[in-house]
C-alpha cells in the first residue's frame, strides 16, 4: 500500500466537501487501525460512501461528515478516541474496527454516551450476546459484520457443497485458527458443523497471532493426514500462507482468512496465496448485489486496491446510519437506534436486516440466503475466483500441484 | 523422521539467529555501542527486499535489501550515535544511556514509518530459489537450506576478515584496547566506520533471509532486536563465538518446544535459560567480564 492510498484516511477529519451548507452535518466517527489492509479499508470505505451521499445531496439537505481516528488496534486508543468522538467531535454515530475485542471494549461506551455505533468488521458473537443480556444499555451497538457462528455456518455451507458432496469426497478435516475473541464461537461452530457434513475433525489447533515459523505446525498437521485444513485467521495471514506454500504442505486451505479477502494480498504473499479457498460478505468480481462492484470499482478508482472484507461493510454502514437518520427525522440516538433496528437496506454484502431485542444474536446481521450469505473465493493466477455458491460462481477448485487431493 | 526434522529446522533458524546476532555483538565488542534499532534495520531490509523483487527480480531485491541495511546502518551510526558520542553537553558516564535511549527511540522510528508506508502486516522477501528438497524423506524448502548456507557464508567471511586482515585485526584490537590502540596511530573513527560497514551487511543481509525464511511485520521489530539481545548477553556481550554458540542453543531449544510441546510455548524455555544463565553466570555462556 502506497502513500498515496493511506493519506486520504489519514487527513484527520478531513471534511469530505461540505461546502457552506447551512444545516448541521451528520458527523460519523470512524475509529480503526490505519496501518492495517483490513483496517485502513473502514475509513477509507466510509469516504467513499460519504462523498456519494453528498453528491446526492446528503440526508434532508445535512451533508455526512466522516471523523477518522487511528486506534493502532488497541483498546485503550479507540476508547479515548470514541470519548473525544462523542465529547469534543460531537458525532453522532460511530463505525468501529474490525477488531472484536476492540469493538467489546467500546460496546459500554457506546451505552454511556448514548452514540450509535456499528462494527463492520468484528465477528465475535459475544457482542451481540451482550446486547442481549444488557439491553438497555447497550441497545446502541449494532453487530454491522457476521457473527462467527454464521461465519462458521457459512464455511461449512460451502465446505459441504465444495468438498464433500462433491467429486473430491473429503471425509477429514484439521481445524487452524488463531488464538482470539471471535475464533471462540467460530471453532464452537466448525467443531459442531463440520461432522454434519461429513468431515471428521482429527484435530484442533489453536495458534498463537505471534506466531512466526508455522512449520511445526504444518508438520503436525501432516502427520494426522487430513483432506482439507478448516481456517480461521484474520490477524495472522501472510505468514501461514507463504509457509504452506514454500513447504508445500499437500493439504489444502480453506475457511476464513480475513487479510487474503484484499487484492494486495497477492503481492504481500508473493502468490504464495494460489489455491487457497476463502469465505468473504463481498468481492469485487461477483455481483452480489447491484451495488457490489460499483462500489468496488469506485473504491479501487480512489485507493488502488480492492477493498478487503471490511471495506464493504463499512460502506454500507454509512448508508445504513444515513437511512436511519432519515427515517428517525434526525439524530436523536433513541430514535436512531429504534430506526437501525428497523433496517431493511441492500447493500455490496446483500440485504442487511438486525435481529431484534429477543433474538439470541441481539443486532446482530441477518445470516441467509435472503439476507447476507457470504461467498467462497479461490485465489488463482492473482485473482479472487468465485467458487460457491453455484448462482455466482465463475471457476471450480484448482488446487497448486503440491497439493494432494485425496481422490 | 521428526528428530531430522527437528535437526533441519533448527539448524537453518539457529544460523539466521546467529547471523543476527554477530553484528550486534560485534558492534559492542568494538564500539561499546547496543544497538537497540537492530530490529528495525532487518526489517528495512527485508521490506526493501520485498518491494523490489517485482521490479529487479529475486536477486536485485536481495542486493538492494542488503544495501538498505548498510545505509540504514550508516544512517544510525551518523544521524544517532556520533551526535551523542561526540555532544560535550551530554556527561562521558551518562553516554551509553543515551545510545541506549536514541537507538531505541530510532528504532521506533524507522518502525513507525514502514509501518505507515506498508502496514502492519507481514512481508515476506520473494525466495532465491524456489521448490523443495527431500532429504532422507523430510521436505524442506531448497531456501531455507540455502538460508543456512548463506548465513555461515556471511559467518565465515567476517571470521576471516577480523583474523586475517589488518583491518580486522584493528578492529579486535579496539575491542581490547582501544586507547593502546590510538597510541599505535590508529584512528578510531575509522574503525568505527569500519564496523558499522560490517554490521550494516551483516544486519542487512539478515534481515533479507529472514524476511524470506519467515517473513517480517513492522510489529517484529521490537521483538527482533530483543531476541538479537537476549542471544547476545545468553552468550556473553562482545563475544562473536558466544553468540554463535547461544543462537544455536536458542535455535534448538525453540524448535524442540514447538515441535514437541506446543508451537505457541516456543520462546519460553529460551527465556527461562536466559534468565537462569544471567543469575548464575552474569557474563553469559562464554563472555569475558
Amino acid at each position: 500500500m502506497s502513500l498515496r492510498h493511506l493519506l486520504p484516511a489519514l487527513a484527520l477529519a478531513v471534511a469530505v466537501p461540505g461546502a457552506a451548507h447551512a444545516a448541521d452535518p451528520i458527523r460519523i466517527g470512524v475509529i480503526a487501525e490505519n496501518s492495517a489492509i483490513s483496517g485502513i479499508a473502514i475509513p477509507n470505505a466510509a469516504m467513499v460512501a460519504a462523498e456519494e451521499i453528498n453528491a446526492q445531496g446528503g440526508v434532508d439537505g445535512r451533508m455526512i461528515e466522516i471523523v477518522a481516528y487511528d486506534d493502532h488496534n488497541s483498546a485503550a486508543d479507540a476508547v479515548r478516541a470514541f470519548q473525544r468522538a462523542a465529547n469534543q467531535d460531537k458525532v453522532h454515530a460511530v463505525i468501529a474496527t474490525y477488531t472484536s475485542e476492540v469493538a467489546l471494549a467500546l460496546q459500554p461506551w457506546a451505552g454511556r454516551l448514548k452514540i450509535p455505533t456499528i462494527t463492520p468488521g468484528a465477528a465475535s458473537d459475544e457482542i451481540s450476546k451482550r446486547i442481549h443480556g444488557d439491553y438497555e444499555h447497550l441497545k446502541y451497538n449494532f453487530h454491522g459484520y457476521l457473527a462467527s457462528a454464521f461465519l462458521a455456518q457459512s464455511v461449512c455451507d460451502a465446505a459441504k457443497d465444495l468438498l464433500t458432496n462433491s467429486k473430491l469426497k473429503m471425509k477429514t478435516a484439521v481445524i487452524m485458527s488463531e488464538d482470539a475473541a471471535w475464533t471462540g464461537p467460530l471453532d464452537a461452530g466448525y467443531m459442531a458443523c463440520l461432522p454434519k457434513i461429513g468431515l471428521t475433525v482429527l484435530d484442533h489447533i489453536r495458534l498463537s497471532p505471534d506466531t512466526t515459523d508455522f512449520t511445526p505446525i504444518f508438520n503436525g498437521i501432516e502427520g494426522k493426514k487430513p483432506d482439507v485444513i478448516v481456517t480461521g485467521i484474520s490477524h495472522v495471514g501472510v505468514q501461514p500462507t507463504v509457509q504452506w506454500a514454500n513447504q508445500q504442505v499437500p493439504i489444502p486451505m480453506f475457511g476464513i482468512s480475513s487479510q487474503a479477502t484484499s487484492s494486495t494480498f497477492w503481492k504481500d504473499t508473493n502468490g504464495a496465496t494460489e489455491g487457497v479457498v476463502l469465505q468473504l460478505a463481498a468481492v469485487d468480481t461477483v455481483a452480489s448485489t447491484p451495488k457490489t462492484q460499483p462500489f468496488a470499482a469506485a473504491y479501487v478508482k480512489k485507493y488502488g486496491i480492492t477493498p478487503a472484507y471490511s471495506g464493504y461493510t463499512a460502506y454500507d454502514d454509512v448508508f445504513i446510519i444515513a437511512d436511519a437518520v432519515r427515517r428517525a427525522g434526525g439524530t436523536d440516538p433513541d430514535k436512531m437506534v429504534t430506526a437501525l433496528e428497523a433496517t431493511n437496506y441492500v447493500g455490496t454484502v446483500g440485504r442487511v436486516q438486525f435481529f431484534g431485542k429477543d433474538d439470541q444474536f441481539t443486532h446482530a446481521m441477518k445470516y441467509g440466503k435472503d439476507f447476507v450469505s457470504g461467498l467462497v473465493v479461490q485465489w488463482q493466477d492473482g485473482k479472487q475466483v468465485a467458487v460457491w455458491p453455484p448462482a455466482v460462481a465463475t471457476g471450480t477448485l484448482r488446487f497448486p500441484s503440491f497439493v494432494k487431493l485425496a481422490n | 523422521m521428526l528428530g531430522l526434522q527437528i535437526l533441519i529446522d533448527g539448524f537453518a533458524i539457529s544460523a539466521l539467529y546467529g547471523l543476527g546476532a554477530i553484528g550486534f555483538t560485534l558492534l559492542f565488542g568494538v564500539s561499546g555501542v547496543l544497538n537497540l534499532a537492530h530490529g528495525g534495520i532487518l526489517l528495512v531490509s527485508a521490506v526493501v527486499a520485498w518491494l523490489l523483487a517485482d521490479q529487479i527480480g529475486a536477486y536485485g531485491g536481495a542486493l538492494a535489501g542488503l544495501l538498505a541495511g548498510v545505509v540504514m546502518a550508516f544512517a544510525t551510526y551518523l544521524l544517532v550515535v556520533r551526535p551523542i558520542q561526540r555532544s560535550r553537553a551530554i556527561p562521558h558516564e551518562e553516554k551509553e544511556i543515551f545510545v541506549l535511549t536514541g537507538t531505541l527511540l530510532w528504532g521506533i522510528m524507522i518502525q513507525e514509518v514502514v509501518a505507515y508506508f506498508t502496514t502492519t502486516s507481514p512481508h515476506t522477501v520473494r525466495p532465491l530459489v524456489a521448490g523443495v528438497s527431500v532429504i532422507a524423506g523430510v521436505r524442506t524448502p531448497t531456501n531455507q537450506l540455502l538460508t543456512a548456507v548463506l548465513c555461515w557464508a556471511a559467518i565465515g567471511l567476517m571470521w576471516l576478515l577480523v583474523n586475517r586482515t589488518r583491518a580486522g585485526k584493528a578492529l579486535l584490537a579496539a575491542s581490547i584496547n582501544p586507547r593502546g590502540l590510538t597510541l599505535l596511530g590508529f584512528e578510531l573513527q575509522r574503525i568505527y566506520l569500519l564496523v558499522w560497514a560490517i554490521y550494516g551487511v551483516l544486519a542487512g543481509t539478515a534481515g533479507v533471509l529472514l524476511g524470506a525464511f519467515l517473513g517480517v511485520s513492522s510489529e517484529n521489530a521490537g521483538t527482533l532486536t530483543a531476541s538479537a539481545f537476549s542471544i547476545v548477553v545468553l552468550g556473553g556481550l562482545g563475544s562473536v563465538g558466544g553468540s554463535l554458540l547461544a543462537a544455536y542453543l536458542v535455535g534448538y531449544l525453540e524448535t524442540i518446544t514447538a515441535y514437541l510441546i506446543s508451537p505457541s510455548l516456543r520462546t519460553i524455555p529460551a527465556l527461562l535459560l536466559l534468565v537462569i544463565v544471567v543469575y548464575l553466570r552474569p557474563q553469559g555462556l562464554l563472555g569475558r567480564r
